[in-house]
This record gives structure tokens, C-alpha cells and sequence, in this order.
């Protein structure tokens, strides 16, 4: 399986991406550039976390009028996987590839810390390496995770099993609707997800929880 | 519209620019004639005491800063230190602190900013930051606003660039009511033989601007914050400089692929003072006269003046003198990353620094004299007086022992900082080993299976206060201290040291000594400083701060499987103490706390005691003894097992052993101590092993259990979640405060 790598300037978590990737599947993914206006053939797509664009105007708003954004689309509707962790969220939702928004932290303060998820959903080809209801740690860093969705949405998200990570034990970070960590698209082949399973990988960050997520998504588990 | 660039030099322009009428007439005497306007500034921008270290050169120089493993020491950007392997760690601390004061959040954002682009502009990516922080008390009416936006701007560049925050000191005082300090360090890994260093070299080469365009923000920023604060502090918001950034860390992607390419030959990056600085310091440096066009500068606003471009201290700038064969390959590196690429100049064989705009000549000065020969004083100094020994004896006993840990775990000085790095990116880049809330941050190093770099930044400054020669040597000794409690080797270290006003004699004898005690603790402990910063001027009102010389370290683990931490202790362990019993109250933060004192002389530094148990404690966790470990410092023995309870979420069972005087023996504050905890069946090898290394040692007790149990002299049982609690607490319930009612000042 090959994976892709969005890099945007401001970006700051493609290295820690790339060397999860790396590590996990033996192979460097292959990068896209803002600029560029075809994705190579490839089984995994994912945009970043970090700042793009200093999260001026909007977090994601600008990275969702680049060039990219229209192949990035493309390849989302024909089915291959997306994946935008943290800012690479945002950027989805403002790439209109997922429904809500991701507002200010409750605090109003960026946040550094680990926190446990809920695997809500462990039927997706993100997230088969792991059982229904697991409680897994990782760690979240932003400023702007507080999702919300009107009720229509998250309705449908809830019914439709599309909560693929809840925020669990009461570690709900930043103020987000209904705990969500992640959602996933209608079909199920989009994730967006606020915290880094990327920086919980190998016994040197303390744990690997966040394995098991590129292992899915990488096919070197059965989903 | 022709832009004006005069001015008629008066007595009152020549003090408005900071610049003593001794200095004035050196100008003239060296030029022969009255500067121009645009010359005055940059004398200025020059001469002042932020750029010249006019005051302090005299006393660096007998700093230790050379050894086998120092690649570059100061005088560089940053100090550059062998790490093995082809590689070497590059780092310094700089202050920020007259900015913060006056506008926090870009305050002290733009610190981060400066000290980051001090280590990538010698071809190092940033792996590391730290963070010390000093302000007023608590209660001061604008304590509060100063730790929110202080902490704010720190995290919103640094988050955003992508550099993990490793450690760290925050601290409150009354003598930071009218000053705040915001020490920025950052460390950076590059190439050995990939240094790029800023001497300019090669005649008639092109002088290239870098990165941002530049506006009229931080126009005088380095007089700024060379100068005391009085009621006209508030004028002073426009000397403070805007970051970005998403600028910065675009221009770090930018800067480290053009050295990739070969077309950088010298490399500067404009901090204080600008444009002026960084061009004459490539020119004086490089023995070569420097002219600019200021016709070419990229600029934000219409109609800047020369004087303006020449000051501006706009961030996110570097210059450079290029290859000329590489340009259209340096240039679309920059195209590529959005940022400004001008040739603003050339290099020149006559040593003057020769500015151009309009057409005309606006400044015409000899570059030598305004760089590396600017002028140097010989201050004069009184030796600061000390105390007399006090007894122990001569300081009251705490009512409650256990009452008195709670009390002092949940101080404005002792409680938890977890308020403050949550706020941090501590986790960016991936190879974070050790977050701040240990002794040291550890990282580890891209690359390498089992290499990492362990970070600590450390003083004292109410020891500095009461003995500036101890204080400093103490600062030094724990910075050392905390490296070594990881299972570091200590390699070298960086100064930022941030006193009063060096004009009084008493405020520069504070500094002399301190500098004396830092080189004598640097020598023995085996521990040159690389680099370095001095900040002078910390006075409100003549008030000054403490003597506050903070000492930022790095260290090395060769493995960082055998690293110590300080909460991974297992039930049963035992605890030992190594270095001693306490006994030294005088200066203690239990007296702090729990006796609003201030007296006494500050613990001493027996530097090869203190050489002798941290390479002790070293080769224990080396060869794999020791579960964890904690170096003791403010409140002694109790509150470091206290933190070790909380950190590992395990009680201790604690006899502290015999003494006449509980509170000595509990918080004494003796240096060159360590808490190690030890498995069972390794107890008494490690026990004999310390007897014979000559190490004072007492075996306290057990590990085990949800409480903290003190016996013999004094009996208590405080619950690790009482202490978690009360440690915990302070801070968040502080910052979430109403805020008090101004009180009247």
C-alpha cells in the first residue's frame, strides 16, 4: 500500500507524519505540494496537522482554496482513503469533504496533553486494528478542536455510526459536541480526527496506541 | 515624493538615542564631523547596551568557554557543541524581557522567534525550546495579565513554528513587579562540517535580503531595552516588534534547503537592531566594508525613512551575502516559499558601512569601530556585602510538618506548571523522551537508535541576592545537577544573565560576582558556556530585580534506555538519599513560605562534592539501578519525595533519619543532593557501591502504598492525593481568578 503526504507551507507535523509512516510501513510516502494539481495513484492520502498558512483568516481555510484541494477532492470521491489529522481536519471541513466545524477550544487556550479516545466505530478502514469501544490514549496539541455540527448533522453522524473517536473518561479537551474526536465521510473512506495517533507510535513516545490506526489504514491489518 | 532624512542634531536627540555625552564625542572624534541622522541611529543601534555588551565584554572573558567538545563558543549566532556522529547541537538563551513587559504576547512571541532564528541561521533545525519566566507577586495588579499574555505569546509562536517545548522555570517575586524576565533558549542540530557562520567573506559579493518585509515596528527596540522603565513606559508599546510565525517557519524550510545548495557564503539574522547589526557584523566580522541601497529593501508601508529601515527590527529577516552563480537557484527557493529575496547590496574592500537611498549617501561610517570596537567600560563596582552563618537553630520549626508540605506544594513558587505547558507544543517532532514536570527535558536525537540530548534551565535568585558569588555558582551547579539526574553527561551551557542598572555600583558587583561564581562552578563541574546574553537595565523606578543569571544546559544520554526519570519508581524500591543530610535553612523557601523570611546566607556549592555525587548517580543509572531520580533543591528532601509521590502516583515510607532540628533535616536546601529509588535485590550492592565512591547515603525507606509516611522525628502521613491536589491546584485556581482590584501603587 502507498501512502501520500500533503505538505502545505506552515504545516509542522508532515515530518512526525511522515516518520510514523515510514516506520510503520518500511516505505517514505510520496509529498504533494500546495501547488500541485494531480495526487499520484495512491491507497492513503493524508493531510497533515500544523499551522498552514498561520491559520490566518480561518485554521484551513486558505489550504482549502490551493490547487491541491480540487485533486485532493477528486481522489476522495473516487474512493481512495483520506485522513487529516489536527489542522489536516480543519482542512477537510473547509475542503467540504467532511460536515461541521472546529471551533476555538472552550478554554479558549491551546492544549498539550494526552487524552483517551473511545473507538466508537472499529468498522472503518481506518480503525479495524482495534475494538469496538477500546479505550486508547493519545496525545492532542491545538488551539481551534472544539467541534460542532447542528443537530441535523450530528443526528445523522450518530445514526449513521460515523463517530469513528469519542474524547472518553471525562478527557474531552477543547469543548467538542458530543465528545467527538473524529468523524468519518457518508462513505466512510474520509477521517478527520484532532489528536496525533502519529506521536504514539513506539515504545520511545511512552506507548503505541496510535499504531494500530496506520496499520489499518496501511491494509497490514485485516480491517 | 522625496523622503526626508534629516534631522538637526541636538543635545536632546543625542539623549533621546541613549547615548552618554562621552559617547557622543567618541562619534565625533572617529568620524571627524557631525553624524547625519541616519548615523546617529545607528550608532545607536550599535553602541547601545543590548548590541555592545559595553558593560559586561570586560567580565564575559573570563567565562570558561572552550573544551574539546566546543565546536564554536560565544561571539557565533549560538554556541555550537560536538554531539558525535557528524553532528553537533547548536543553542542559546536571549531575553526578551523589556518587550514582554511592555506587550507581553509579541514580546515574548517575538523572544521565541529571535532565539529560534539565532540557531537555524547557522544551519541547525530547532529541536528543543525552554522557557524562563520570572514575574511580580501574585498579587500584584498586573502579575496575572503578564502570565497570560507572556504565556500566550511563548506558546503561539513556538506551537505554530513547531518546536517542542522541553522545560522550563516559572517564578514569582515582588522584585518583578515592575520587570519582567522572559529568557528564551532554543537548541537546533546540524552537520558538523554545514556551520554557516556570519563573517562575510569575498569582495564585491551581493548582500542578500531574506524573508519578511520590513515596517516601522520595533523602530529603536534595542535602546528600548536599554534603558531603565518609568511613567513613560506606555510610549514605548510602538518599540515592540510584531511576529509571525508562519513566516518564520516558512523562512526555516527556505533557509535550510538554500544551504543545501552551496550559494550561501555568510549568514546573519536581524534580531535587535535590525538591518544595521546583522550588515556590520558580516562586514566587521569579515574585515569588509558593507554598502546597502535601501532603494531595494522590500517594505511593507510607503515613504520609511532611511533612519526607519536602518532600526527596524521587523521580524522574521535574515541577510546574506551570496554566491552570485547560485542566484536564480537561491531565488526560487524563496519565490517558492512566499518570501522576499532582494539584493540590497554589496560586500567592499574600504571597512566603511556605506548606506544608500534616493541616490544619496545617508551614512558613511567606519564598520570596524561600529562593530567589534564599540566602546567598553570598566564599571565600577563595590563587592556586594553577605550574611553571617545563621543556625539553623535561629529559624522557627513548622507547627506541622504535614500541614507544612501541602502548604508549600501548593505555593505560587512550588505548586505545579502544568497550567503553563499544556499551553506548549511539548510533543512536536516526535522524539520527545521527557516533558517539562521532570528534572530535565529530553529528546532524542533523529536518526539515532539510542542517542538523546537532555535540557534543563535553572537559578536561584534570591541566593544571588543574598551572595551573588554563591548564587551564581549555584545556578551553574543545578542546571549541572539536573542534566545529571536523567543519566546525562552534561556538556556545556549558555548565560542570560538579567540584572539592574550596571551604572549603580552595587548592581555591578552583583553581576561581577555572579560572573565569578558561574566560571568557577563552569571550570570545576567541566561546563563551558557556548553562548549567552546580558540583559542590564531590569529597573522600574529604581527598583531593580533580583540578580537573576539563568543557566541553560545541555547534556547527552548516549542510551536512552538507561535514563532516569522522575515518577517510574516501583513498590518496594528502596529510596536512598545521596550527598547528605539537610541542614542549610538560610535563604530556603521554606522560610519563603511558611515564614515570610528572607535571610541567611544561601546554601554553599562545594563544587567537587558536587562533581563527585552527580558522576556517582550518573554511572548508577547508567548501569541500570536506579527506577527513578530526583535532584533536591527548592524545599529539600520533603518536597522532592513529595514530587516523586505525585509524579509516580506511589506513596514512600520515610525515615529521614536523626537530627536535632526537624525542619533541617525536611527542607535544608544543602546542594549537590539526589533522591535515587533502588529495586530490593540491588539495595545493598548500590549501598556499598555508594560507601565506597566516599558518597554519603541513608536508606529512607519503601516505596509503596497511596500516602507519603514520615517516622522518626516527625510522624505524619499526607496522601499522595492530597498532594497531587494542593500541587496541582494553585496555579489554574490563580489564573482564573477575578482579577484583585488594582491596588494603589
Amino acid at each position: 500500500m502507498k501512502a501520500a503526504v500533503i505538505l502545505l507551507p506552515g504545516l509542522n507535523r508532515d515530518r512526525d507524519m511522515i516518520a510514523a509512516i515510514t516506520r510503520i510501513s518500511g516505505q517514505p510516502p510520496v509529498t504533494v505540494w500546495q501547488t500541485d494539481t494531480t495526487i499520484p495513484d495512491v491507497d492513503l492520502i493524508i493531510v497533515p496537522g500544523g499551522f498552514s498558512y498561520g491559520d490566518y483568516l480561518r485554521c484551513g481555510a486558505i489550504a482549502a482554496r490551493m490547487p491541491f484541494m480540487k485533486a485532493l477532492q477528486e481522489k476522495a470521491a473516487q474512493g481512495v482513503k483520506v485522513m487529516g489529522v489536527c489542522n489536516g481536519f480543519q482542512i477537510l471541513l473547509e475542503g467540504g469533504l467532511l460536515p461541521g466545524a472546529l471551533m476555538r477550544n472552550a478554554s479558549l487556550k491551546f492544549v498539550c496533553r494526552e487524552v483517551e479516545l473511545e473507538v466508537s466505530n472499529a468498522s472503518t478502514a481506518f480503525t479495524g486494528g482495534y475494538a469496538q469501544g477500546q479505550i486508547i490514549r493519545c496525545p492532542v496539541a491545538h488551539h481551534d478542536g472544539n467541534y460542532f455540527a447542528d443537530e441535523a448533522t450530528l443526528k445523522r453522524l450518530q445514526d449513521d455510526n460515523r463517530i469513528a473517536f469519542r474524547y472518553a473518561n471525562g478527557t474531552n479537551p477543547n469543548g467538542s459536541i458530543d465528545d467527538i474526536a473524529g468523524i468519518l465521510n457518508a462513505e466512510g473512506n474520509v477521517l478527520g480526527m484532532m489528536p496525533h495517533p502519529e506521536n504514539l507510535i513506539e515504545q520511545a513516545h511512552g506507548g503505541d496506541d496510535g499504531r494500530a490506526l496506520f496499520e489499518s489504514a496501511l491494509g497490514l491489518v485485516a480491517a | 515624493m522625496k523622503i526626508n532624512n534629516t534631522a538637526p542634531i541636538t543635545d536632546e536627540l543625542i539623549a533621546a538615542h541613549g547615548l552618554k555625552p562621552d559617547e557622543y564625542e567618541r562619534i565625533l572624534s572617529l568620524i571627524g564631523r557631525e553624524p547625519s541622522f541616519t548615523e546617529l541611529g545607528i550608532f545607536s543601534a550599535m553602541w547601545n547596551e543590548h548590541c555592545s555588551y559595553k558593560s559586561s565584554k570586560k567580565w564575559l572573558r573570563t567565562l570558561p568557554t572552550t573544551g574539546p567538545q566546543v565546536i564554536h563558543g560565544p561571539g557565533e549566532n549560538a554556541g555550537v557543541v560536538d554531539i558525535g556522529d557528524g553532528e553537533c547541537v547548536i543553542f542559546k538563551m536571549e531575553s526578551h524581557n523589556h518587550p514582554s513587559y511592555i506587550e507581553p504576547y509579541q514580546g515574548a512571541a517575538t523572544g521565541v522567534g529571535g532565539i529560534l532564528r539565532d540557531v537555524f541561521t547557522m544551519g541547525a533545525r530547532p529541536i528543543a525550546a525552554m522557557n524562563a519566566l520570572r514575574f511580580g507577586e501574585p498579587e500584584h495588579s498586573k502579575t496575572r495579565h503578564l502570565v497570560h499574555g507572556v504565556v500566550s505569546g511563548v506558546g503561539g509562536y513556538g506551537n505554530s513554528f513547531g518546536v517542542p517545548t522541553v522545560g522550563g522555570e516559572v517564578e514569582f517575586n515582588a522584585r518583578y513587579n515592575g520587570n519582567c524576565l522572559v529568557n528564551a533558549f532554543a537548541a537546533g542540530i546540524a552537520k558538523t562540517d554545514a556551520i554557516f557562520l556570519s563573517e562575510a567573506k569575498g569582495v564585491g559579493l551581493p548582500i542578500v535580503y531574506l524573508g519578511a518585509k520590513t515596517g516601522r515596528d520595533g523602530v529603536g527596540g534595542a535602546t528600548m531595552a536599554s534603558a531603565e522603565f518609568d511613567e513613560t513606559i506606555e510610549e514605548k508599546r510602538p518599540t515592540v516588534q510584531v511576529g509571525d510565525p508562519f513566516t518564520e517557519k516558512c523562512l526555516l524550510e527556505a533557509c535550510l534547503e538554500l544551504m543545501k545548495t552551496g550559494a550561501v557564503i555568510a549568514i546573519q539574522d536581524m534580531g535587535a537592531a535590525g538591518l544595521t547589526c546583522s550588515a556590520v557584523e558580516m562586514g566587521a566580522k569579515g574585515d569588509l566594508g558593507v554598502e546597502l541601497i535601501l532603494d531595494d529593501v522590500p517594505v511593507r508601508e510607503d515613504h520609511m525613512s532611511a533612519y526607519e529601515m536602518m532600526l527596524s527590527e521587523s521580524q522574521e529577516r535574515m541577510l546574506m551575502v551570496l554566491d552570485p552563480a547560485k542566484e536564480e537557484e537561491a531565488k526560487a527557493i524563496f519565490v517558492k516559499w512566499g518570501l522576499d529575496f532582494a539584493i540590497v547590496g554589496k560586500t567592499t574592500d574600504d571597512l566603511r558601512f556605506r548606506v544608500m537611498h534616493q541616490g544619496e549617501e545617508v551614512a558613511n561610517l567606519p564598520i570596524k569601530e561600529l562593530g567589534d570596537e564599540a566602546p567598553e567600560y570598566d564599571r565600577p563596582w563595590i563587592e556586594p556585602g553577605v550574611w553571617n552563618p545563621m543556625a539553623s537553630s535561629e529559624f522557627p520549626e513548622a507547627e506541622d510538618y504535614g500541614q507544612a508540605v501541602l502548604t508549600m506544594l501548593g505555593s505560587a513558587n512550588l505548586s505545579s506548571r502544568r497550567w503553563v505547558w499544556e499551553q506548549y507544543d511539548t510533543l512536536i517532532q516526535g522524539n520527545s523522551l521527557q516533558l517539562p514536570g521532570g528534572d530535565a527535558g529530553v529528546v532524542r536525537v533523529d536518526g539515532h537508535d539510542t542517542k538523546a540530548l537532555a535540557f534543563s534551565s535553572d537559578v536561584t535568585p534570591r541566593y544571588c541576592e543574598a551572595d551573588a558569588f554563591e548564587g551564581g555558582k549555584q545556578a551553574v551547579a543545578e542546571c549541572w545537577r539536573n542534566i545529571t539526574a536523567t543519566g546525562a553527561e552534561p556538556l556545556a551551557s549558555t548565560d542570560n544573565l538579567n540584572f539592574g542598572n550596571p551604572e549603580r555600583p552595587e548592581i555591578m558587583g552583583q553581576f561581577v560576582k555572579a560572573v565569578e561564581g558561574i566560571g568557577a562552578a563552569c571550570s570545576a563541574l567541566n561546563f563551558p558556556i557556548v553562548s549567552g546574553n546580558v540583559s542590564l537595565y531590569n529597573e522600574t523606578f529604581g527598583e531593580a530585580i533580583l540578580p537573576t543569571p539563568t543557566i541553560a544546559g545541555v547534556g547527552i544520554l548516549p542510551d536512552w534506555n538507561q535514563m532516569a526519570r522522575i515518577g517510574t519508581m516501583k513498590d518496594g524500591d528502596h529510596v536512598f538519599l545521596l550527598g547528605g543530610d539537610g541542614s542549610h535553612l538560610g535563604q530556603s523557601i521554606y522560610l519563603e513560605i511558611m515564614h515570610q523570611r528572607a535571610d541567611g546566607p544561601p546554601p554553599p556549592v562545594d563544587l567537587a562534592i558536587e562533581k563527585r555525587n552527580g558522576d556517582f548517580v550518573r554511572s548508577a543509572i547508567r548501569n541500570g539501578q536506579v527506577t527513578s531520580c530526583h535532584d533536591l533543591s527548592d524545599g529539600g528532601l520533603a518536597i522532592a519525595l513529595a514530587e516523586m509521590c505525585i509524579a509516580s502516583g506511589k506513596g514512600m515510607e520515610i525515615n529521614p533519619g536523626e537530627a536535632d532540628l526537624a525542619h533541617a533535616l525536611l527542607f535544608g536546601e544543602d546542594q549537590a543532593r539526589y533522591v535515587v529509588t533502588i529495586p530490593d535485590a540491588d539495595a545493598n550492592f548500590f549501598a556499598i557501591n555508594a560507601e565506597t565512591a566516599g558518597i554519603p547515603f541513608r536508606d529512607l525507606g519503601i516505596v509503596g502504598g497511596d500516602a507519603l509516611t514520615l517516622t522518626g522525628i516527625v510522624s505524619t502521613t499526607i496522601s499522595v492525593a492530597d498532594m497531587r491536589n494542593a500541587h496541582e491546584n494553585w496555579f489554574p485556581q490563580y489564573m482564573s481568578a477575578e482579577q484583585a482590584p488594582i491596588a494603589a501603587e
